[in-house]
């Protein structure tokens, strides 16, 4: 079984986000570039699904700017096969909306025919989480979004899913779309000889136009704006001048 | 224009806190249509059409809509979406699954999470981590959208609404429900309740979370929790505040033991009063309390339950 594995290069999580004074985006310039945290859970399951026999072969994709041969260098280092990526950005602010980059997978996949695709439930930059959903309906796949855990049996796949009211169990008929939560696994560390040998797995690219897709957005970002701040209060001196205010407000 | 509104429902029972402030979101936009999709849903159908604003209801009763599955839910949306401009949803982990989906079978792209509506192309949402807002203009000729319904008051009582049923387009036998796990509880849903009590890594162990749960009880609260105490394993993760969690927006929220990453405070900061109990002065969620005692909670939470 072939898996395929779609990365995002995105801001890393630990770096505190700055707004541009004059409202165009988020600032990118030297600001530590990372693999959106959901997608290394993705590649980490589909390393495991090789380890345990079921997959045997993991190809890693990114599409955005050719910068994020980077980003499939650290999929390779942790033990996916082979990478591709498909520049589809000359600049690391322009986005390229969750659509596009279903068409883009979409194409890639006609090619793969991969049985499973495991993708980040959502990107920590534009939060849409849309991808993996998007990409399913294109392809008239099944679905199985946020998973928590993952059994492939066959031709088919039992997918736990965190839902709001809490577990959701359901099984998909391969091929399949799983997009992954946190709660699936602990990503590993790529070794240092295993950085080594990345650098001499295939990296294929491509481009967007290659594929004949239109990147071009849907949504304008007319402006981009710090959040509200919220005003500190203050501090109490002990738990009855709490109760005394919350008293005050009403609200107990 | 007009609205297609999936309404949110559970075991054929309408989840009307959600429901409601998604349609006073949506009425703005143009005359509200309410989608009630379930294996039985003419009784949520009926609950759907006394909110105020919605102008009609639709029942689309199938089994194989009983448990939400994204595909047929998805197919019966797009079979409907001809007559609206827009089809939106309040951002539950249903919509969040269902309504990408549509909006990619409409090659349009779905705006989610939506915090604010400017016009009828025009939306406000949080993008990382709700470090930022970024304001979007649509190109699409149909919106495919969902609502973060703590960014909206509720719609109040009106109607009732004229309700009908429509044909379901049946079931691509994609997938399959086997199983849901849902945690019984007699506390308030934790993204409606108006007094949430949340408890962090401090509170330091699964069996500790109980003294959470115990000041919960006696502020009639839903238990919350951050991240770092889910992970810990101390709560379950559909006790989850946050970014990666739940949004709430309660009258009333009282953390204890969360330092207030930014991560947790993406998921409460619009709280209206803001309570944070911990022992170090120096925690950010200070720097957003209404209200902030510096204690160990052990000590304090205790003392709070015996005088509220």
């Amino acid at each position: 079984m072939k898996v395929l594995v779609p990365v995002k290069r995105v801001i890393d999580y630990n770096v505190k986000v700055r707004v541009k004074a004059d409202g165009s985006g988020v600032d990118l310039a030297n600001v530590k570039m990372s693999m959106n945290p959901f997608d290394e859970i993705a590649v980490e399951e589909a390393i495991r699904l090789k380890e345990a026999g079921t997959a045997d072969e993991v190809v890693a994709v990114s599409i955005g700017v050719k910068q994020a041969q980077e980003t499939l260098r650290t999929a390779l280092a942790m033990g996916a096969d082979r990478a591709i990526l498909i520049v589809a950005a000359a600049d690391a602010h322009q986005d390229i909306e969750p659509l596009a980059v279903a068409k883009i997978l979409k194409a890639v996949i006609d090619e793969e025919q991969p049985n499973l695709v495991l993708a980040g439930k959502q990107a920590i930059d534009n939060d849409m989480n849309a991808t993996g959903q998007m990409l399913s309906a294109l392809l008239g796949w099944s679905q199985a979004t946020f998973a928590s855990k993952l059994e492939v049996n066959g031709d088919n796949a039992v997918v736990t899913r965190e839902v709001d009211g809490g577990l959701q169990t359901i099984k998909v008929k391969l091929p399949a779309i799983v997009t992954v939560d946190l709660r699936l696994n602990q990503p590993r560390y790529a070794s240092l000889p295993n950085i080594m040998k990345a650098k001499k797995k295939p990296l294929g690219e491509k481009t967007a136009a290659d594929y004949g897709v239109d990147v071009s957005p849907r949504l304008e970002v007319v402006k981009t704006a710090e959040p509200e701040a919220r005003q500190a209060g203050e501090i109490v001196p002990d738990v009855d001048t709490l109760v005394a205010k919350l008293k005050e407000r009403g609200v107990v | 224009m007009a609205v297609l509104l999936l309404g949110e429902v559970n075991d054929g029972e309408l989840a009307l806190d959600p429901t409601a402030k998604a349609v006073n979101a949506a009425k703005a936009l143009g005359e509200v249509t309410v989608l009630c999709a379930g294996a039985s849903a003419a009784a949520a159908g009926a609950a759907a059409a006394k909110i105020e604003g919605v102008a009609k209801v639709l029942v689309a009763e199938h089994p194989a809509l009983s448990h939400r599955l994204a595909e047929p839910t998805a197919a019966m949306i797009v079979s409907l979406a001809g007559d609206y401009s827009h089809i939106m949803a309040p951002a539950t982990s249903d919509a969040k699954n269902v309504m990408p989906r549509v909006a990619a079978l409409l090659d349009v792209m779905v705006i989610s999470d939506v915090s604010g509506v400017v016009d009828a192309d025009t939306f406000e949402r949080p993008i990382y981590a709700g470090n930022a807002i970024q304001t979007v203009r649509s190109k699409d000729a149909k919106k495919v959208v969902t609502l973060r319904t703590s960014a909206f008051k509720a719609a109040g009582k009106g109607g009732p609404a004229k309700v009908e049923t429509v044909d379901v387009p049946g079931d691509p036998g994609l997938s399959e429900w086997v199983e849901d796990k849902v945690a019984e509880s007699d506390r308030p849903e934790l993204t409606s309740a108006g007094v949430v009590v949340s408890g962090g890594r401090g509170v330091g162990s699964q069996g500790d979370f109980a003294l959470i749960e115990k000041l919960a009880d006696k502020l009639g609260a839903a238990v919350g929790a951050s991240r770092a105490a889910v992970d810990a394993g101390f709560a379950p993760n559909d006790w989850q505040v946050g970014q990666t969690g739940k949004v709430v927006a309660p009258e009333l929220y009282v953390a204890v033991g969360i330092s207030g990453a930014i991560q947790h405070l993406a998921g409460m900061k619009d709280s209206k009063i803001i309570v944070a109990i911990n022992k170090d002065p120096d925690a950010p969620i200070f720097q957003i309390a209404d209200y902030g005692l510096v204690a160990d909670l052990f000590q304090a939470v205790p003392e709070l339950i015996e005088k509220l």
